[in-house]
């Protein structure tokens, strides 16, 4: 199979998976006793987060690796893995502020995790917008490769930036929304989750680096 | 390695000797500086909120918009002055290059902020007197930090589209954290608080200088090597 | 000396692609000159550009004896800053070739009295007509008495007189031992200089050859006679 047909049946499986998500989250686990049912976006927000995250790491590991081996395959998979990690901040921006409004009321807080998702979203397409702005393959693949490491870097300072800066205004007056101790079936949906999304970026990526190999060798038989 | 710090040298002095030769980059940070906290001053309602509470902000949005400028001039400069293949082909290494800017470009960024932290101690009124020096070492490690990054990216974008965009579009995010810990801290200090208090901020701070001086140092030849 | 082997080198992508340098390998030996005639796009400052270490090439090696410091670049654009004077431009590069400083202003002038521009010594380079600018520029190459010099188009925007001038001066460059690579589109301009002749097109070298006993003229003759059957 090719790489662009597993890639596909991949990201269809972990589409199905997430109905599936949906199906479990509505209706198979508790209702949360304080934020009610609109806690239940909580199980496409976190893995969310988190799959960005994960895209904004591999892109900064394939950076480190393209400079090192100077094998362009690494840079193709950086492009994939941050167009892909794009639209999963977008997905996690988007959640936010509607989780946020009927809970806290209002659509955005300066929340630790919000936050950084936000400077992730920036520093992705900052990333795309470059690698939009170099013509040169080869310029774009090391420009692209220093932005990345910069931004892999970037990230612990955020977080903690962000963390110091929190503890000076005062918190929202509600459960924090992922408490350490979640019951048994909460637990399970978010794992579950979890999985799934993950099973989303790799489906994505693949797809997405299927793409661009077939985009390269149709220019140059042209 | 004195070789390399000795031809550093050499690219920062003919850019601090271009700078204040022509004085026109020098002289719109000032002025603009001047402008800013001009504005800043006006905009606000002094009886709701006390110009304490704004003050740090106000002072590092401004120090920022400086450092903007100076990092835009700086390989305009070359681009400008056809100079920089010349550069690359001499026995120039990349890290001289990189300091030699680097340098060059802290001294820009400080001689506007000398001229800035006066007026806006003038403007606001506010008791810089007994913290006058941990606050220069607040604005130093924190210049640092925005510089360091600033000049390895302005490398980069001279050879995009759009470079003047996109400067301050990849730059951004990477300001953040340097600009939170800065006003954390010079809010801390203006409140009289003790040194301890911000200590915290200044160590990260200065993690996030020694992190990024390094990085850039080796990555900065992938910006300029064709 | 200069060395290069196995060359490779393109740029772009897919249908954009234009290969530079294709499989270029030669040995110019110390003291002579080389002069690459090709029309425009054919690699010859891609080539230049590789031989002075501004581009690592894709495949293959070249080096040149001394490396950077015994290199003179004479490429496209001057090199100049433009609020700077000649003088003060002059023992910039001085001291980025590792001129003491204390032999860098008599450097300096000496350089300047041999290109004929020593009066403008203290005007601000921006001031300068463009053929003050190009004499200047090839001072600036020449200041740290680099052994090899790489000149890619020269002649450009030089009229009679000057360009009569710089080719006594690289007469007298090679006179003294110097190694010159001399890229050209222009086949009259540097045929008399060489002593090896290469034609670069599309990258590849077409012939190298010592130029032998052969007069300006054939080889202008065989220069054509290549370019228009390739």
């Amino acid at each position: 199979m090719s790489l662009a047909r597993k890639g596909r049946s991949i990201m269809l499986t972990g589409l199905a998976l997430l109905a599936l998500v949906y199906v479990r989250a509505l209706a198979f686990t508790p209702v949360e006793r304080f934020q009610g049912p609109a806690q239940k976006i909580f199980y496409l927000h976190v893995p969310a987060a988190w799959s960005a995250m994960l895209a904004m790491g591999l892109v900064g590991l394939c950076s480190i690796l393209f400079l090192v081996t100077k094998d362009l395959r690494f840079d193709r998979f950086a492009g994939a893995s941050a167009e892909v990690g794009t639209a999963f901040s977008l997905v996690m921006l988007t959640t936010g502020p509607i989780w946020a409004k009927p809970i806290w009321g209002t659509w955005w807080t300066w929340d630790a995790r919000l936050t950084l998702t936000l400077f992730l979203f920036f520093l992705f397409i900052g990333y795309l917008l470059l690698r939009g702005a170099v013509g040169d393959p080869g310029l774009r693949a090391r420009y692209s490769a220093v932005l990345g490491i910069c931004g892999l870097l970037l990230l612990p300072f955020i977080h903690l930036s962000v963390y110091l800066f929190r503890t000076l205004h005062p918190q929202p007056i509600i459960l924090k929304p992922s408490s350490p101790s979640l019951p048994g079936s909460m637990l399970a949906t978010l794992l579950f989750s979890f999985a799934v999304f993950t099973l989303l970026y790799v489906g994505f990526v693949t797809q997405r680096y299927a793409l661009s190999l077939e985009r390269e060798s149709e220019v140059e038989n042209a | 390695m004195s070789d390399l710090l000795r031809r550093a040298w050499t690219v920062a002095r003919k850019d601090l000797m271009l700078e204040f030769r022509t004085r026109t980059a020098l002289l719109s940070a000032v002025v603009f500086t001047a402008l800013v906290l001009t504005v800043f001053n006006f905009g606000r309602d002094p009886t709701a909120v006390a110009p304490l509470d704004l003050a740090p902000s106000i002072l590092w949005v401004t120090f920022t918009f400086a450092a903007m400028v100076a990092l835009n001039r700086a390989f305009q400069l070359e681009l400008e002055n056809q100079a920089l293949e010349g550069l690359l082909v001499s026995p120039l290494s990349r890290y001289s290059l990189y300091w030699g800017k680097l340098v060059a470009n802290l001294v820009f960024v400080a001689v506007v902020e000398a001229v800035g932290l006066p007026l806006f101690v003038l403007f606001f009124d506010v008791p810089v007197g007994r913290v006058v020096l941990p606050l220069c070492g607040v604005i130093a490690l924190a210049t640092l930090g925005f510089v360091t990054v600033g000049t390895l990216f302005s490398a980069m974008v001279i050879r995009t589209r759009f470079a003047e965009l996109m400067l301050p579009v990849l730059l951004l995010p990477f300001l953040i954290p340097p600009l939170v810990l800065a006003v954390l801290a010079t809010a801390k200090l203006l409140s009289a608080r003790p040194l301890s208090d911000s200590a915290g901020y200044l160590k990260l701070l200065a993690a996030y200088d020694i992190v990024f001086l390094v990085a850039a140092t080796f990555l900065f030849r992938f910006t300029v090597d064709e | 000396m200069l060395r290069a082997e196995g060359l490779r080198h393109a740029f772009g992508e897919g249908g954009g692609r234009v290969v530079a340098l294709d499989d270029v390998s030669f040995t110019l030996a110390p003291g002579h000159t080389l002069a690459v005639f090709g029309p425009n796009g054919a690699g010859k400052t891609t080539l230049l550009k590789v031989l002075a270490g501004l581009i690592r090439p894709q495949r293959g090696t070249a080096s040149v004896t001394g490396g950077r410091r015994a290199i003179g670049w004479i490429g496209h654009r001057s090199h100049l800053y433009g609020h700077l004077t000649l003088r003060e431009n002059l023992r910039f590069w001085a001291a980025l070739y590792d001129v003491p400083r204390t032999a860098s202003a008599a450097r300096a002038d000496a350089v300047m009295r041999r290109l004929g521009i020593s009066d403008r010594a203290d005007q601000a380079v921006g001031s300068l007509s463009q053929g003050l600018v190009q004499r200047a520029a090839i001072a600036r190459a020449l200041i740290h008495d680099p052994q090899t010099l790489l000149l890619d188009e020269p002649f450009t925007g030089l009229d009679l007189a000057a360009a009569a001038q710089l080719r006594a001066l690289l007469g007298e460059l090679r006179g003294a031992g110097r190694t010159l690579v001399l890229a050209t589109h222009n086949v009259d301009e540097g045929v008399e200089l060489a002593t090896d002749i290469a034609f670069q097109r599309r990258g590849g070298f077409i012939r190298l050859a010592p130029r032998g006993t052969r007069s300006p003229a054939q080889i202008a003759d065989e220069y054509r006679l290549a370019v228009a059957s390739e």
